[in-house]
């Protein structure tokens, strides 16, 4: 992949590089030398293959389509700007460590892509394996903690078992005796962390755009063409027909609007996920803590605020906005966990449409609709997949037939009753 | 937080009720005649309308009571609340 970036860059003068040294050149001209990163082109008529939904999952998957399976023709069709939708809008986490095998390896694939991507793209994401703790409260939460480390080390997933005061000296802020539910222990993957969110969106859109990958923004599709023997040939959208004999589909929350479009009816529930962000202190905060049975997750990002994770609200919607009692009910977790915390301001909250299967796992694969690809159903847990899914979902709409990792994740799982359960599982949304 | 009208106690907070989903589902009259793709229809498949949504609400807190409301997903507003066993009623378009 990396041959494939110094060739493009030679061929194509306008692809600046990113080095120390070009930070440097450039501010000795005074930052004045930068250029757009990306075109942003009108749709062509036709093209080999479309993505729709311009977020890190198809952005990616454009980039591995043209980076690794040779297709050049290929649009990214976003209804609104790239990365505006649940790309920049989660609390950046990612880690691999799930119950069963096929979740695992789903997920390790990706986080194996994290460790490299910025070399890959020649752009900062900003990956920081910092290790993602997630608390025990309760009994259960110990049994259930120490059967997912049992489960990933024989996976080949590192996760390993903490006491509470274990706990205490890998995150120093975190009160683990003097609160309603107690710290019993932590279960800890070291090669979790986070990474830049925006320049995951970035990243990809820039490293795709010069393999020849058309981005265009804007561009809401309205509907989904067939041929007569029915297969897709194209689109309608706000820009104007565009013809494609291959469509991937990764619009996270609103893939059921858009795969209705084709007749292809989804087990997928819209629901509003909530994030929030403090004012940036200095750094206070280590690692990644996430407790699902309080439910908050928290981490420091590099500008120093903290970013907060809440639930997800009760009932269906599209609205990118929840209720404060989910919010508010986050903070009373953060603040007795971190009694440090409870006189900062937050300054920011959003909300995020996460779209939800049945068995909490995605679905990535065919659809019954020749040459129409999904990727969907990542729920509440869909960035830290997002180079993971990207490749192996650029695999199949490349190859027509699943990558070994995301064949279990079928469409067709739901009717053969083949689920892979993490919801029973991990039992809260994760 | 939403305020939702309860056909039999009123209006309520949001954190009195539980949702129920898609509403008006109905459990097939023969589950041994069913085939496969019927069954991950029932259990599985939901509409997930981003529009006027047929949803079942519980007023767990309140009277314990299932009932059905129209809600537009796109706002939150909800513009009908009814009790389980009647029609949909038929609202115009917000």
């Amino acid at each position: 992949m990396r041959a494939h970036w110094r060739r493009t860059r030679l061929k194509d003068p306008t692809v600046q590089p990113f080095s120390g040294l070009s930070l440097l050149l450039a501010g000795l001209r005074g930052q004045r030398s930068w250029v757009p990163q990306w075109r942003s082109p009108e749709p062509q008529g036709a093209y080999d293959a479309l993505i729709v939904g311009g977020g890190g999952h198809g952005l990616g998957a454009a980039y591995y389509l043209a980076a690794e399976h040779g297709l050049r023709k290929i649009a990214v069709l976003e209804k609104g700007w790239i990365g505006g939708g649940n790309t920049g809008r989660n609390t950046t986490i990612i880690r691999s460590n799930y119950l069963f095998e096929e979740s695992a390896a789903l997920y390790d694939h990706a986080v194996q892509l994290w460790g490299k991507l910025s070399q890959v793209l020649n752009y900062n994401v900003m990956f920081s394996p910092r290790g993602v703790m997630m608390l025990a409260h309760t009994v259960h939460d110990e049994q259930v903690l120490k059967r997912h480390i049992c489960a990933n080390r024989a996976a080949g997933v590192d996760n390993a078992w903490l006491t509470p005061e274990q706990a205490r000296a890998f995150c120093p802020p975190l009160n683990i005796g003097d609160i309603r539910y107690p710290v019993r222990g932590a279960a800890l993957q070291r090669r979790g962390g986070t990474a830049r969110h925006d320049a995951v969106a970035w990243g990809y859109a820039r490293a795709a755009d010069a393999l020849g990958v058309d981005i265009i923004e804007n561009c809401e599709v309205t509907g989904i063409l067939r041929d007569p023997n029915g297969r897709v040939s194209g689109v309608t959208s706000s820009r104007g027909e565009i013809r494609a004999p291959r469509i991937g589909v990764a619009a996270a929350g609103h893939t059921s609007v858009i795969m209705k479009l084709a007749g292809v009816a989804l087990p997928l529930e819209s629901y509003p996920l909530q994030a929030l962000v403090s004012e940036p202190v200095k750094p206070v905060f280590p690692c990644v803590v996430m407790s699902n049975t309080i439910h908050a997750y928290i981490s420091q990002s590099d500008k120093g605020e903290l970013v907060i994770g809440a639930g997800t609200d009760a009932y269906t919607s599209y609205t990118q906005r929840g209720g404060l009692h989910i919010t508010s009910h986050a903070l009373e977790a953060i603040c007795e966990l971190f009694p440090m915390f409870r006189r900062l301001k937050m300054l920011r909250s959003w909300g995020g449409i996460v779209d939800v299967t049945p068995d909490r796992s995605p679905i990535i694969g065919k659809t019954p609709v020749p040459g129409l690809y999904v990727n969907c159903g990542w729920g509440t847990g869909g960035f830290k997949a997002t180079p993971g899914s990207a490749h192996v979902f650029a695999w199949t709409i490349a190859r027509d037939e699943p990558h070994p990792i995301n064949a279990p994740f079928t469409l067709e799982r739901f009717r053969d009753g083949d689920l892979i359960d993490e919801a029973a599982a991990a039992a809260v949304a994760h | 937080m939403l305020l939702i009208h309860c056909p039999y106690c009123g209006e309520r907070p949001e954190p009195e009720f539980t949702y129920g989903g898609q509403a008006h589902l109905e459990r097939p009259a023969q589950p041994a005649e069913l085939g496969a793709e019927a069954w991950a229809q029932f259990l599985y498949l939901r509409d997930n309308t981003r529009g006027v949504h047929a949803e079942r609400w519980r007023h767990a807190h309140g009277c314990g009571r299932f009932f059905n409301a129209l809600r537009d997903t796109t706002t939150d507003f909800f513009l009908a609340t009814y009790r389980v066993g009647e029609p949909r009623p038929a609202v115009p378009p917000p």
